[in-house]
């Protein structure tokens, strides 16, 4: 380690000012702190030790959590592929891995790639160090991502999200919306035939299969099945929706992994374990309340109301959402009771919108993006009446 | 037992180095100084010049807004130096202390049944009154305020703190005079803090005249802040007084002698010092006195005070007027490959993201790290939320707080509570913060700016 420092040390001039590198001194202090901690001292007035956490640690936590709907990922695009194609070896084959990595690694690439390339410009012309936050954030977004998008469009949506998202609100911490919701949002918008439909969950899909998730069955399913088989209604089973054999995009397909990577987060406190909860519990409190509402004769015929209510919770990317996307600590509310208003809150707008809006089977990125910009209302209240308790004491 | 107040948030930091064992009465420091810096925002008018003869309670210089206040000699001897820093700013007067120490006399107990005027004046004139401070802005007490109550922590929680009960020793009767004068000060009561756990000194226990209140819980549980805003809180408009344990004893004095001595117990804590010991002093001792051959590494930051509160120092300089801790921790400044990921040494941690790291967990640890000062990553944007709550028993939003502060949003500050606070209230918030921000540097800074906006 000694002689990598001594040549960080030895090249460190070219890039400070006035070195010929200067320009990508960012781009250098990123790396060498990411390699060397640096080893700065605690200021002469204050606390004198500091804790051992550190944001890079708080986020390579974050990624280590992915890393189980990831590989889960990779395998399934390959499987799902095969499948399309009448081939059948099994999920955890070599061959699956290969096609996933094949249609998955330019999408990482290129989401980094376009996101890092944005960061360390604003790092470089704002004169402030590349914050970590987009090492999750890169991420991220392809797991929100159908396998088969062009890649120019990750670009574009990725540069969008942290300009548009993040940059011009100030930077990381400052950003009111999930930056990578943003750039699922952006696509979903912006090229809606890319996000949505039956022919795009599947990589390279021959045409006559059909690509539908559950969500998007249920969404045309025109009448409740009578004999309350949910089977031939959805198209996939509780166990694989799950375990995650289903179409989707890379990351949300199995609910297992998901929930795997969130006991992860919980476990090391870096993920906020009310919100998760919170989440489901609005999911599953929505579900509840249309299927009384079904029982009491009101949409009866109306197949997404009348499923039942925990199938909200596996099918498409619920429990993605709820455990990756809405625990941003950043765009979420910030109070502690904030955090569980706002958790039952996403699960209930997803299900409204998942059910009352035809137009978006997949109501989860909707929600949290709604609930991302009502957060601060959320926290405003939360903060008011810790001022009023605080008034009520003085008289 | 009185009623017992439990505090669950908060975080006991086991570290080694807690001073311990007797009591060292060490021959007087060569010089002592009072320093103006340590008074916060006080603009010091002198009263003394280079080559005055000086007696312990003999006037050194005046608070210039309120030259009631006055600042006196802790020792006798003569003033050898007016040190002054950047911009003629007075840092230190030091006086070269006699061998024997020469009291200037001033009454006796009488003055306390004389009631409050009579107490006022003498520990005006003595300089004791400098003893007490006030809240908000923990600043010398305002002599014309009518604080609702005059609050004294018996216990300290702080990491490597001193303890209060060695500081106290047998001065059970300057304690309990010291009780006696302050309770003329306010129309309220003296409220005194006491833990549920550990022994308690009996100059404590025996107090009378005082409402005691017990604490359970961890560190701040001892914060007179924390104390405060449980028994009776600070809310705007109001003024309280505090005073440390040992500086009631050195007020207790003034009534009981007639004279102003100083002598307190000082802490040595830190693994930098080869024994972790007390040494008896008056205020203001030189550091490098304390220190005599004591210290392991030359290295080593010295910090006038408390490891999440105090100041850095030099050997050169004094111990701070309020302090009654010098800690030596090793001082770090060497770069750790991938320390983000791999520490390679042990530190204290709130995170539990160390659980792989199992002897990292700063909770349930028996025995204490060998800490330095090491900052353990870069300052940043606020990302996480909610981990300030955490180590924050009063009802106060610590993050919300230090984001007005950052805004210099005056309204928001007071609404959510700035009065209450002072620095020491947020340290552990410091200690814990992922982004590394200087949270009692802003919050002072915010307290400065409502001073100067009000």
């Amino acid at each position: 380690m000694k002689g990598l420092r001594s040549f960080l040390d030895r090249i460190k001039p070219t890039f400070q000012e006035g070195g010929n590198l200067s320009m990508l001194h960012s781009t250098f202090d990123a790396i060498e702190t990411l390699l060397f901690v640096p080893g700065h001292s605690a200021p002469a007035k204050g606390a004198h030790i500091r804790d051992g956490i550190d944001l890079k640690r708080t986020m390579i936590t974050v990624i280590v959590a992915m890393m189980p709907v990831l590989i889960w990922g990779l395998f399934n695009v390959g499987y799902q592929h095969y499948l399309s194609l009448g081939v059948n070896e099994g999920f955890a084959t070599m061959n699956n891995m290969l096609f996933g990595l094949s249609k998955s690694l330019p999408i990482i690439a290129v989401s980094y790639g376009a996101g890092l390339g944005c960061e360390f410009l604003f790092a470089q012309f704002r004169k402030h160090p590349v914050n970590e936050g987009f090492l999750v954030t890169g991420m991220l977004i392809p797991l929100c991502m159908p396998p088969d998008v062009p890649l120019w469009m990750v670009a574009l949506a990725t540069i969008f999200a942290v300009i548009i998202g993040k940059e011009a609100f100030g930077g990381t911490g400052m950003n009111p919306l999930n930056p990578a919701l943003l750039a699922r949002a952006f696509i979903f918008f912006a090229y809606p035939g890319s996000m949505t439909g039956e022919n795009v969950w599947i990589a390279d899909k021959p045409d006559g299969y059909s690509g539908a998730t559950s969500l998007s069955n249920l969404s045309a399913a025109e009448s409740v099945p009578v004999d309350g088989n949910w089977l031939n209604v959805s198209g996939w089973s509780v166990g694989d929706m799950f375990l995650g054999f289903e179409p989707g995009s890379l990351g949300e397909t199995s609910v297992l992994m998901c929930l795997i990577g969130g006991v992860i987060l919980f476990a090391t406190g870096v993920g906020n374990w009310k919100i998760m909860v919170a989440t489901f519990v609005g999911g599953l409190g929505g579900g509840l309340i249309l299927n009384g509402l079904v029982a009491m004769g009101i949409g009866a015929d109306n197949a997404f109301m009348a499923v039942p209510a925990y199938y909200h919770l596996l099918m498409g990317g619920f429990a993605f959402g709820a455990i990756y996307m809405a625990t941003d600590p950043v765009s979420a509310a910030q109070t502690e009771r904030g955090k569980w208003i706002y958790g039952i809150m996403i699960g209930l707008v997803c299900i409204v919108i998942r059910v009352f809006n035809g137009a978006y089977p997949e109501g989860m990125m909707l929600a949290i993006l709604i609930m991302n910009v009502s957060a601060p209302l959320i926290d405003y209240y939360q903060v008011q009446s810790n001022i009023k308790r605080r008034l009520a004491r003085a008289k | 037992m009185d009623k017992v107040i439990n505090l669950k948030k908060g975080l006991n930091l086991s570290l080694t180095g807690q001073a311990s064992g007797f009591v060292r009465d060490k021959a007087l420091s060569a010089t002592f100084a009072i320093k103006p810096t340590d008074f916060t925002n006080l603009i010091p008018k002198l009263a003394v010049k280079a080559g005055d003869e000086v007696k312990a309670g003999d006037v050194l210089f005046f608070d210039k807004k309120n030259e009631e206040i006055k600042f006196t000699a802790p020792v006798s001897g003569e003033i050898v130096a007016i040190n002054r820093g950047a911009k003629r700013v007075i840092q230190e007067i030091v006086i070269l202390a006699d061998k024997q120490i020469k009291f200037k006399q001033f009454d006796a107990k009488s003055s306390i049944s004389k009631g409050v005027d009579s107490v006022k004046e003498q520990m005006l004139l003595s300089g004791a009154w400098t003893l007490l401070r006030q809240r908000p802005f923990n600043v010398v007490a305002d002599p014309n305020a009518k604080p609702k109550g005059v609050f004294i922590s018996g216990f300290n929680s702080k990491p490597l703190g001193a303890d209060v009960n060695v500081m106290l020793g047998s001065e059970n009767a300057n304690f309990q005079a010291g009780i006696d004068a302050l309770n003329t000060l306010t129309d309220g009561h003296v409220h005194l803090g006491l833990p549920t756990e550990g022994a308690i000194n009996s100059a404590l226990t025996n107090a009378t005249n005082v409402k005691k209140h017990y604490f359970n819980g961890p560190h701040p549980a001892g914060n007179v802040g924390v104390q405060i805003h449980f028994i009776d809180a600070i809310n705007k408009g109001d003024t309280v007084y505090t005073m440390s344990p040992q500086d009631v004893v050195i007020l207790g004095r003034l009534f009981n002698e007639g004279i102003y001595n100083t002598s307190q117990v000082v802490a040595l804590s830190g693994s930098e010092f080869t024994s972790n010991c007390y040494i008896s002093t008056p205020k203001g001792a030189q550091i490098e006195h304390l220190i005599s051959n004591n210290l392991k590494s030359e290295d080593a930051r010295l910090i006038s005070g408390n490891i999440l509160t105090g100041e850095k120092v030099n050997k050169e300089t004094y111990l701070g007027f309020y302090d009654n801790n010098l800690t030596a921790i090793p001082e770090d400044t060497s770069p750790e490959f991938l320390g983000w990921l791999l520490p390679t040494y042990e530190r204290p941690s709130a995170s539990r993201t160390f659980v792989w790291f199992k002897r990292l967990l700063a909770k349930g640890r028996a025995e204490g790290f060998n800490v330095n000062t090491n900052m353990h990553g870069e300052e940043r944007a606020y990302v996480v939320t909610g981990e300030y709550d955490k180590v924050m028993p009063m009802d106060i939003l610590p993050n919300q707080l230090i984001k007005s502060v950052l805004a210099n949003d005056i309204d928001k500050m007071e609404e959510l509570g700035i009065y209450e606070v002072v620095e020491e209230d947020l340290a552990l918030c410091e200690f814990i913060c992922t982004s590394k921000m200087p949270v009692q540097q802003i919050l002072r800074d915010g307290l400065n700016y409502i001073q100067i906006e009000a």
